[in-house]
């Protein structure tokens, strides 16, 4: 994986040194609170119902055994020895005290790790495919272009105080596991009839209050143009982006209120004039791919039999090879999924010592690396079939190991009214109530891929409006109700749920979703997966047993 | 009253006038509108003229005049609007304007780095402001990853 220089290192240090200054300034009256919002929100910072709380980056999902002990250590010394993973790939705190965040970021920095832009109006931290590099169906890593990324968007003097967020993703396989169709810019690595490698750019896709899925802006960009095009749609869109209103401020209301040709027509003009002076070398992409070299691969020492047999004399174990393991580029080796999606426990959420003892799997099977997921779970991503049964046998002593992985269980939740001065809705609990609803593990695998995204509120940090079934917490006169929506998708398919119909109570939720998986048991045709058949059969089939005695 | 320019305490000697009558004598500097109506008499002065900017004014409009300014005066209305850090960079980077360009109005010492990147090159804070703090703020950072437009002398 990428490894700090001394300019890199210099940097996070010294933006620790701000932080810690303008945080001082702030206690000290000196920064108004007016002023300090944009600053501490830039370093991942939010004042929350119960306490700070403090979002730190994960770059492209990618973290060494050292940063996880790490962050171990910093969510027992500042925290309640906890944290949670977001659907951007990064870890949050719930507990830090304001004054001590300095310390913490000082901490992040001794391990390459900052929290720089995990919030506010500015470049997001960038995401990526949690198989990078090991996918089969990848036809280049998009790690390098991601570091790449990162440090052109890290402190970029221009582009501190846009409009609104903006969110990059970057994909290489034909399979978008990186949701990058509803990022304002979305990247994917294609190849031109030349044969030559770029990349496809798309633009404007968004979530929240009103989600759009991107369009393509630029069906092919040359590699050496990469860092010019993106300077070149964030200058049009700083200059044009709405700042009256910021429900409108997101890059895909521009797109929209502009038209996408005449937006178009203004970045190429820009590109143009800048390309020239901006170009990413061949030696400079050279150099980054050696970061992310294959690790050394042994050969496959017919690892097929072992597995087979343990799969034979276990069916636990075979149950959690079908739903928690993936296929790898590389023969004998298999992608672990680390659920994060026990049912007794939060979604997302991980404690202490499950950290520390990740980081020892991670070293023992994984070469020393652990990646996040866009769904809030980790992935070992190179661990040899030969062993799998025994580092089953250790998640499974550490609760990690509930073969739900893209099953039912397997919610993306934000964190809700629990934690979160945004929520107008619990969303943990709403969670916690379906894993206990739906607990028999066969009718779970029966019904295969079922994605449910979960927020508390229009925000759409659960990314519900592409959830095959979307939940979203509204309040209704200080009551908590919960609005569904069908079909939505962030896959390659991507697409926005349509509404089922009026909100339903807490009380009446579990009923409504069981009614929903009865409408599509009755009329799947056989292997049809759930977001098929309610794409085949419409919403209506759905509402009308909903609402039929509701 | 003193100011920040190329990394230096020095007093200013520029009038931003607003809606008064124009000095016959003095650097002044006139807001954008001011210009549009006024641009005949006002180039019939002899001392410097500065033209003040704010985000929505439509510096395209005025590109065959810039070597008219002295000074262009970023007036931000409020520190959160970032859309004169991408106008300062479009002044340097496209138009090549060498004059000099202030950050004026809302914005805060917290910005004085990233503004210098973008070619910022003197910073008039409000009266009473802490201005050698403020100028310690150009050194927050020794590095960055980004090209830059910085005038520092």
């Amino acid at each position: 994986m990428y490894q700090y220089n001394e300019v890199d290192q210099a940097l996070v240090e010294q933006r620790v040194a701000q932080f810690r200054d303008q945080t001082r300034r702030f206690l000290d009256g000196n920064l108004t609170e007016d002023q300090f919002r944009p600053l501490r929100l830039m370093n991942g910072l939010y004042l929350q119902t119960h306490a700070p709380m403090l979002r730190i980056a994960i770059p492209y999902g990618l973290l060494s055994s050292e940063q996880l002990r790490m962050l171990a250590q910093i969510t027992r010394e500042y925290d309640k020895g906890y944290a949670h993973f977001t659907t951007r790939q990064n870890i949050q705190l719930n507990w830090p005290a304001l004054e001590r965040v300095p310390d913490i970021l000082a901490d992040l920095a001794s391990v390459q790790m900052h929290a720089i832009q995990t919030s506010g109006n500015c470049i997001r931290n960038v995401t990526s495919d949690p198989l990078a590099g090991i996918a089969a169906d990848e036809l280049e890593d998009p790690r390098p272009y991601c570091e790449i990324i990162r440090q052109w968007s890290t402190l970029h003097p221009e582009f501190a105080f846009l409009p609104r967020k903006f969110k990059i993703a970057v994909s290489g396989a034909s399979s978008d596991r990186a949701a990058t169709q509803v990022h304002d810019i979305g990247l994917h690595l294609v190849q031109s009839s030349r044969g030559e490698t770029g990349f496809e750019v798309l633009v404007g896709g968004g979530l929240g209050r009103t989600p759009i899925i991107g369009q393509v802006i630029r069906p092919f960009l040359e590699k050496k143009h990469l860092i010019s095009y993106l300077e070149a749609i964030l200058r049009v869109y700083n200059r044009l982006g709405r700042r009256d209103n910021k429900y409108r401020a997101r890059i895909k209301i521009t797109v929209r209120e502009t038209g996408l040709d005449k937006f178009r027509e203004l970045v190429e003009a820009e590109w143009i004039r800048i390309r020239g002076s901006m170009e990413v070398e061949v030696e400079r992409y050279e150099e980054m791919r050696a970061y992310f070299s294959m690790p050394a691969y042994k050969e496959a020492a017919e690892p097929h039999q072992a597995l087979q047999e343990n799969q034979n004399q276990d069916a636990e174990f075979a149950t959690w090879l079908r739903y928690n393991t993936t296929e790898h580029k590389v023969p004998g080796y298999s992608a672990v999924y680390l659920s994060l999606k026990a049912p007794d426990a939060p979604p997302g959420d991980i404690t202490e010592s499950q950290l520390d003892t990740v980081a020892t799997l991670a070293d023992q099977y994984s070469f020393g690396q652990v990646r996040t997921t866009h769904r809030q779970n980790l992935v070992l991503a190179d661990v040899r079939q030969s062993e799998l049964f025994d580092l089953w046998q250790k998640l499974v002593s550490l609760n990690l190991a509930t073969p739900n992985i893209g099953t039912l269980h397997d919610m993306i939740c934000c964190p809700g009214l629990d934690f979160c001065s945004l929520a107008n809705a619990g969303s943990i609990e709403i969670a916690a109530e379906i894993n206990k609803v739906f607990d028999d593990i066969d009718y779970l695998q029966d019904l295969g891929d079922i994605k449910i995204n979960i927020s508390g509120c229009m925000n759409g940090c659960g990314h519900q409006s592409v959830g095959h079934i979307g939940i979203l917490g509204v309040d209704k006169k200080g009551v908590e109700w919960y609005q569904i929506t069908l079909g939505g998708s962030s896959h390659n398919e991507a697409a926005i749920g349509k509404r089922l119909g009026p909100a339903v109570s807490k009380a009446k939720l579990v009923d409504t979703l069981s009614r929903i998986l009865h409408v599509y048991t009755d009329n799947r045709t056989t292997d049809e997966p759930f977001l098929d058949t309610v794409n085949r059969i419409g919403i209506q089939p759905f509402k009308e047993r909903v609402y039929a005695n509701h | 009253m003193q100011i920040i320019r190329h990394a230096k305490i020095v007093s200013d000697h520029w009038t931003h006038v607003a809606d008064g009558p124009i000095p016959s004598e003095g650097c002044i500097s006139v807001s954008f509108a001011r210009w549009k109506n006024q641009r005949t008499e006002l180039l019939s002065r002899v001392d410097d003229l500065g033209l003040r900017v704010s985000s929505e004014d439509p510096i395209e409009e005025v590109t065959e005049d810039l070597d008219r300014f002295q000074m262009i005066g970023l007036d931000f209305p409020v520190f959160t609007d970032g859309r004169l850090f991408s106008v300062a960079r479009t002044l340097r980077d496209h138009y090549g304007y060498q004059g000099e360009i202030r950050a004026m109005g809302g914005f805060i010492r917290d910005q004085i780095f990233f503004l210098s990147r973008v070619g910022v090159d003197s910073f008039e804070m409000e009266e009473g402001s802490d201005l050698d703090g403020a100028l310690s703020a150009l050194d927050d950072f020794s590095v960055s990853y980004q090209i830059s437009s910085e005038v520092r002398n």
